[in-house]
């Protein structure tokens, strides 16, 4: 431990955070706690890409770090709390799996990450090498939380923490993607949002409910008769 | 084997046995004074055990041995448990013989004694008693060994001063592995002590207890025995999670009588800290159903194996 500097230790420590952070939303039954947490999760994300700017002294990860706190911190987190209050849905059904049977799966893909990391690690050359199966943990973890999940808002919450973690990635692998994507992922991610938000409304306003089973069901009297 | 090697060890067996009851009554007064309640002396548990010393034992006709052995096997197991964990010095003669697997073990003997006592008289409370506590028990056991794993291989010993020589010896460095298992142990230490989530140690006759419902055949000096054995058993747990998490200023293998005569107030301070945490905890919190602790320990569970994981893969 000794010998390792300060900023990468930290570094370290805000990889171990995103993945706490991820088991956090993996187990939280509450929406609107798992809003809050993607606003945490963003903050840690935004701590690392202000730590590695520091320690590697590259401009641009200030401003994708500028962008993280605008977008991931604040922005983001607002919308869906504003859409929370707009559709009324506090509370997440049970999700298909129960908690402590996704937590056990949870922790089988966090092996098969760092199982799967590891030969990337060996090729990367950059201080934070190591975080990168912790990277790819939080994104299969995602994965996850977007598969057990009946309701549109968690699958949205969950489509956003693994842009988290593909961020992280890049971060960790290459100190960041050019600034070109970074910003048209940043847009995607914004537009994404807002046009899931429009969707939620238009399925609430179909089924009643923002379960998305109902989607699975092909219905064949459409255009007949219309909604019923 | 050297003096200060025995004094280390009676001095460690010594402030065990002293101030686990003081132990226990400073966390009942720290939560007296969150709850606005007007807070009991801090010597009330003293008072209790001397009290249940003078009394003459009712024992029930169909005990058999078994239930007169128990307290004094369970706290047998404690006070060796104790003179196991370094709580002030690192150099106990004791811990040649049995490491932080065999303090697993030891905690275990002591659960399942308790239990068979419990049952051995055949009453509905102490059954049910007995099953909920063998429920927490072999949840909280992994994850108790998983907490102890990582710290062993951050310092490359099952033993505990060893591990405690290391971690407070070498320079300074942050260990998210360790601040995972520091949750997870702290976890563990509330279900295991029939702390608030999980139990609560207030109640005495009601329907969720666990502790309590074991204990309930027990009076005079078998009682007596048993919450010391209790007391015992939270101050264990407090110094193991000392060991392993704040293990600065206990006297290492360099420090002489005077580093040994420090680590007094150390321990001291650590102790009124953790139970004001405990307090804290307890009052910010709500007891869990019974049919939820098994979530409970399995988060625990959970965070311990993350914390190995983090350590395998980050080195830290």
């Amino acid at each position: 431990m000794s010998g390792v500097p300060l900023t990468v230790q930290l570094l370290n420590f805000c990889a171990a955070l995103l993945l706490l952070l991820s088991f956090a939303m993996l187990s939280q039954r509450r929406i609107v706690n798992l809003v809050n947490l993607l606003a945490v999760q963003g903050s840690a994300l935004l701590l690392a890409t202000l730590l590695l700017a520091v320690r590697t002294g590259q401009h641009h990860l200030y401003v994708s770090a500028a962008l993280t706190l605008g977008l991931k911190v604040i922005l983001l987190p607002w919308l869906l709390h504003r859409l929370i209050r707009r559709l009324g849905v506090y509370w997440d059904a049970e999700p298909l799996l129960n908690i402590s049977g996704t937590m056990l799966v949870g922790v089988l893909i966090v092996v098969f990450a760092f199982g799967l990391a590891q030969p990337i690690s060996q090729l990367a050359s950059t201080a934070t090498r190591n975080a990168i199966g912790i990277a790819v943990a939080v994104v299969l973890l995602s994965f996850l939380m977007m598969i057990t999940r009946r309701k549109a808002m968690s699958q949205v919450v969950g489509f956003l923490s693994m842009e988290n973690g593909l961020f992280f990635g890049a971060m960790s692998a290459t100190y960041g993607m050019p600034m070109v994507v970074e910003f048209g992922v940043a847009l995607d991610v914004l537009v994404a949002v807002l046009v899931l938000g429009i969707f939620f409304f238009q399925i609430r306003e179909q089924f009643d409910s923002l379960d998305l089973h109902h989607l699975e069901s092909l219905r064949e009297e459409a255009g007949g008769e219309g909604r019923n | 084997m050297r003096p200060i090697e025995i004094i280390t060890q009676l001095l460690d067996l010594a402030a065990a046995l002293v101030a686990a009851p003081l132990f226990v009554g400073w966390i009942n007064q720290c939560r007296a004074w969150l709850q606005n309640r007007s807070a009991p002396s801090i010597w009330l548990p003293y008072r209790g055990i001397r009290k249940l010393f003078h009394k003459d034992a009712v024992i029930a006709t169909r005990a058999s041995a078994l239930f007169r052995l128990a307290p004094y096997i369970v706290f047998g197991a404690m006070v060796l448990a104790a003179g196991i964990i370094p709580s002030m010095g690192t150099r106990l003669p004791v811990t040649r013989i049995a490491d932080a697997i065999a303090l697993v073990g030891l905690l275990a003997t002591a659960r399942v004694f308790m239990s068979l006592a419990a049952m051995d008289v055949g009453t509905a409370f102490g059954t049910l008693g007995a099953r909920r506590e063998m429920m927490v028990g072999f949840l909280a056991e992994p994850a108790l060994l998983m907490v102890i794993f990582v710290a062993s291989l951050i310092s490359a010993s099952t033993a505990l001063p060893a591990i405690t020589e290391h971690l407070a010896t070498q320079t300074l460095g942050l260990y998210p592995s360790l601040a995972f298992t520091a949750v997870a142990f702290t976890m563990v230490l509330l279900a295991e002590n029939a702390r608030i989530p999980i139990d609560n140690p207030a109640t005495h006759l009601e329907l969720t207890m666990i502790h309590e419902a074991l204990l309930l055949e027990y009076s005079a000096r078998h009682l007596a025995l048993m919450e010391w054995a209790a007391a015992l058993k939270l101050f264990n747990y407090a110094c193991i999670g000392f060991a392993l998490f704040i293990p600065w200023g206990v006297s290492t293998v360099q420090g002489g009588p005077l580093a040994l005569l420090a680590s007094i107030p150390v321990l001291a301070a650590k102790l009124i800290a953790a139970g004001g945490v405990l307090a804290l905890i307890e009052t910010v919190s709500a007891k869990v159903r019974v049919f939820r602790a098994p979530e409970f320990l399995a988060t625990a569970f959970l965070f311990a194996v993350l914390g190995l994981l983090v350590h395998l893969l980050l080195g830290a």
